[in-house]
């Protein structure tokens, strides 16, 4: 059974991912006017058209080539004694601590405690026409699997290949995938959960909505 | 009853002063309140028993009537643009109402229309010769601002309102009545969806340039393309308090300040920037840009002002008669209406004058219309050229346009026919011969191949040296000297390596070998490898750049352009020949101000299309890059749209072949007149044009704008190009474009 406070309190113990920025490749590091604890952006803007903030410039072969944040948070480190230097592709530049979002923690619980269908291969996946229907209709928790049920169908290089539920038998809880986007191999398809664990995982996702602070 | 309803007018009337001025003439308004207060409350109170409260509103309205006229001599362009936009402001609607006798809106009523900010209506002028009336139709369009209506956009027109005028335009033509427009528009609404603001405007422009019924224009709000959309006219009126310029003061002040994103102007500079562009009705008669100014009641016609439609309809009148007569046979009794026409005292209700034209008078009209467009803003750049060699100019264009008339007109038919005729009887000759040799059999004789086309046919086909340059430009740019590394932009996406810049501005041709992004390339580049080496002669590099309002801090930016570029102006024309074939190409330089358009760029357009018209040569307009029209230039600027316009329908109806290229960014007044009214526009890969860039479409419409929304593929999806191409294929598909399309009177063809 799933132990939802044991989970929860786990995240809120550390509340954040610490993402280290590598120089990409080697070159000399100019920082921008940052210190620790300063909030940063990732990109932003409706199509994540503006960039992140830069954080460093690193000049190779004459070029200058912006080193931005991934994701927004704030600044835990900054290595500032390479400055004016060389540095070796893979060199940590700085250290951003990205607080989780409320649909980042939901999402981080879900992967706990759903079973995740991987991706066999890198391809564009739908569901086979009678679930798809049932899916649009009625939505995916309508859907129950079970082992070796014929569930997708693979598509890539015009070829089409069933693929076959395995793991544990339930209710598809979460679809991973969209329409005619590709799916890299290993990536989750499906979160399915049993059904006497579906009020646990509502309880779950709604504790997390009502009860988690967004820091910034 | 009636002194309440008069009162309260006063009341209107005071807080539309208030809202003209804007904190400016405080006491006087202070003192016009203070009297209204006084009249009211002693009319609450009765103490206007002992005199005639009639007598006492009459002389409040005199007063009221004297203060509008002290302050209406001391307007500020600011302020008169405060007029236009007011919601007091008369609308078309208005104008429909109190001008015409009868009207039908078609194209859409109210809110029910696909665009309401364009008004379309069948309209009636009744005239009377003693007991006989006459009723003239006309078709009316115009932009309607509403008096505050939301859906009517504030007269921003959007692409598809534009395409229902030009479409009414042409039904009038078929009718052959005369066109009234009314341009009441900020600009036009800057959005790409098909047909496109840029390219629905330039569409009309076109069509306007050749449309073979009187067209009088009024303008009271004439905010740059969108007022362009339906103002090239016979007549061109202006009301006295209206504004027509290249951009609004706002938008003139953002540009000025260097303000991005979410700074504001201060209001001091808007005023400064309206004071500067020469935005108004009395700047723009003198320029030569309307005909004609109406003159409005103090402080700007409203809806009350009854006299002003009857004035507004007389000039209206005039207007459509001049135009009508100008192009009858000319006789002594012409003369005499026309000269008594002119004289303010005729009521032109009681005079008829048949407005429908004749075939001969209708070409007439438009030769006149074209003519007069032409004309417009010579005096507005700086013309060094010696007034000999103006003339020596002319003399050899005139014996160049003989002899290319003899040779291509005379010569080239009867050459064509005496070429068939000798085709056809070779081919019957090579058919009898074949008979005679083998007179039995019905298979054709073998013929005898040379070993090198046998070996060509029966071997893998070769490299062909001479269809590629390998690298080898005639030109290389000089960021090719530079020992660096360039990113690709694509280099996220596309996973692009660095490329090293000898290689990239070198050997590639600015073409990122990975993703074939398009980086900008010098014009020299375009000039020295696009065409046939040494062909190229400049001309008209006499013509300069001025700065013709005399506009703040214009002059020093002209003179750092000049150094930089060593160009005169952000025109280029010149002559040259692409694999022999000889063109005139007018190219616009993104590096001299951006690219920017103003009266010695349009000059040089105009002279570039006319003499391409004289030699019957194909007309290419290769758009380096460009910004828009010269703001600094205010109407100077703007009136280049439909000039230019006017000189390359001239030149395609004379048979031209008339082809666009857009490198780099491409926006605004050029793209939306004569560059998008070509039928042959094509672009470089990684390209951008359209009308607005996204912040201005952010700010004027709230739109948020995805990011490649003007791109070159884009355009193409929405069919405002023809086709997208590779940088290091421009020459052979510009050959390619000469030999298959283009019209009749092309030297080659």
């Amino acid at each position: 059974m799933l132990d939802i406070s044991t989970l929860l309190e786990e995240i809120k113990a550390s509340p954040y991912e610490e993402i280290v920025i590598r120089a990409p490749h080697t070159g000399i590091v100019t920082f921008s006017d940052l210190k620790p604890g300063d909030r940063v952006q990732g990109k932003t803007g409706r199509w994540k058209e503006i960039p992140g903030t830069r954080i460093a410039t690193l000049t190779r072969e004459r070029n200058p080539k912006p080193v931005e944040a991934p994701l927004k948070g704030e600044l835990r480190e900054i290595s500032s004694e390479f400055e004016g230097q060389f540095v070796e592709a893979g060199t940590q530049l700085a250290v951003l601590r990205h607080f989780l979002s409320r649909d980042e923690v939901i999402d981080i619980l879900l992967r706990h405690a759903l079973h995740l269908f991987p991706a066999p291969e890198r391809a564009k996946y739908y569901f086979v026409p009678q679930i798809d229907t049932k899916v649009k209709v009625s939505g995916c928790q309508s859907v129950t699997v079970q082992q070796g049920m014929e569930l997708l169908i693979m598509s890539r290089m015009k070829r089409e290949t069933p693929v076959y539920y395995t793991g544990p038998g339930g209710i598809i809880y979460a679809v991973y995938f969209k329409h005619n986007e590709n799916v890299d191999a290993g990536r989750p398809l499906i979160g399915v959960c049993s059904k006497e664990q579906l009020p646990v995982v509502e309880e779950l996702v709604l504790r997390v909505r009502t009860e988690w602070k967004e820091v910034f | 009853m009636d002194i309440e309803k008069r009162a309260q007018q006063l009341t209107e009337r005071l807080r539309y002063i208030r809202d003209i001025f804007a904190g400016r003439h405080a006491g006087v308004i202070a003192q016009l309140n203070a009297r209204l207060d006084d009249f009211f409350q002693n009319l609450a109170e009765g103490h206007l028993a002992g005199s005639d409260p009639i007598i006492e509103l009459g002389l409040l309205e005199e007063q009221f009537l004297a203060a509008e006229r002290r302050l209406d001599a001391e307007l500020t362009p600011m302020e008169k643009v405060r007029i236009v936009r007011h919601p007091q402001r008369i609308c078309l609607r208005d104008i429909l109402e109190n001008v015409y006798d009868n009207f039908t809106e078609i194209g859409g009523q109210e809110e029910h229309s696909i665009d309401p900010s364009m008004v379309i209506a069948r309209a009636t002028i009744t005239r009377r010769r003693g007991k006989k009336k006459y009723n003239q139709l006309i078709m009316v369009i115009g932009q309607e601002k509403g008096h505050g209506e939301e859906f009517r956009n504030g007269g921003s027109v959007k692409p598809w309102g534009n395409a229902k005028a030009r479409h009414f335009m042409q039904v009038a033509e078929t009718e052959n009545i005369p066109i009234h427009t009314y341009v009441f528009t900020p600009g036009s609404y800057p959005i790409e969806d098909y047909p496109g603001a840029a390219q629905q405007i330039a569409s009309n422009l076109y069509e306007m340039a050749g449309l073979s019924v009187p067209i009088v224009a009024v303008i009271s709000e004439g905010g740059s393309g969108g007022a362009e959309a339906i103002a090239l006219a016979d007549r061109r009126l202006m009301l006295s308090h209206g504004y027509y310029s290249v951009i609004s003061p706002e938008g003139a002040a953002a540009i000025q300040g260097r303000l991005k994103g979410q700074g504001r102007a201060t209001p001091e500079l808007i005023a400064h920037c309206a004071a500067q562009l020469r935005m108004t009705a009395a700047d723009n008669l003198s320029f030569g840009y309307v005909d004609r100014v109406v003159q409005e009641p103090y402080l700007g016609a409203r809806p009350q002002h009854y006299d002003f439609f009857r004035t507004l309809r007389q000039e209206i009148i005039r207007a459509t008669d001049e135009a009508v007569i100008s192009v009858r046979p000319f006789s002594p009794l012409r003369r005499l209406t026309l000269r008594r026409w002119g004289r303010e005292d005729v009521n032109l209700d009681e005079v008829y004058l048949r407005w429908n034209l004749s075939d001969s008078a209708r070409e007439k009209l438009v030769a006149k219309r074209q003519k007069k467009f032409l004309r417009l803003s010579r005096g507005a750049c700086i013309d060094r050229r010696p007034a000999l060699n103006l003339v020596r100019k002319s003399l050899r264009e005139s014996w160049e346009s003989t002899s290319a008339k003899l040779k291509y007109v005379l010569y080239t038919k009867h050459q064509q026919r005496l070429t068939n005729f000798f085709d056809e009887s070779v081919s019957l000759a090579l058919w009898l011969k074949e008979r005679l040799l083998n007179p039995f059999s019905s298979k054709p004789l073998r013929p005898r191949l040379k070993p090198e086309t046998v070996r060509e046919l029966t071997t893998l086909s070769d490299w062909d040296e001479s269809e590629s340059r390998k690298g080898r430009w005639a030109y290389v740019s000089p960021r090719a000297r530079e020992d660096r590394t360039v990113t690709c932009p694509n280099a996220a996406t596309h996973g692009c390596m660095d490329l090293w810049a000898p290689d990239l501005y070198g050997e590639f041709a600015g073409v990122c070998t990975s993703c074939g992004h398009h980086f900008p390339m010098e014009y020299q580049w375009v000039v020295n490898n696009v065409f046939d080496p040494g062909s190229v002669r400049e001309f008209n590099t006499e013509v300069e750049s001025d700065n013709p309002l005399g506009f703040e801090g214009l002059s020093e930016l002209l003179e750092k352009a000049r150094q930089k570029t060593h160009l005169k102006s952000a025109c280029v024309t010149f002559e040259a020949k692409l694999e022999g074939t000889k063109m005139i190409v007018a190219m616009l330089v993104a590096n001299f101000r951006g690219g920017s358009v103003g009266a010695a760029e349009g000059q040089k357009f105009v002279e570039a299309a006319a003499l391409a018209e004289k030699k019957h040569y194909p007309f290419l307009a290769y758009v380096h890059g460009t910004a828009g029209i010269r703001i600094q230039e205010g109407t100077h600027g703007v009136i280049q749209m439909p000039r230019c316009t006017v000189a390359v329908r001239r030149y395609i109806e004379a048979g031209g072949l008339y082809m666009v290229l857009y490198d780099t960014n491409s926006y605004a007044g050029p793209v939306a007149s004569f560059l998008g009214c070509s039928p042959y526009q094509y672009a470089m890969r990684s390209s951008n044009l359209g009308f607005a860039g996204p912040g201005v479409i952010k700010e004027t419409t709230g739109l948020e704008i995805p990011p490649h929304y003007h791109s070159a593929y884009k355009a193409l999806a929405r069919g405002h190009i023809q086709g997208v191409w590779d940088r290091r294929e421009a020459r052979a598909n510009l050959q390619q474009l000469l030999l298959t399309a283009g019209g009749r009177n092309l030297y080659y063809r």
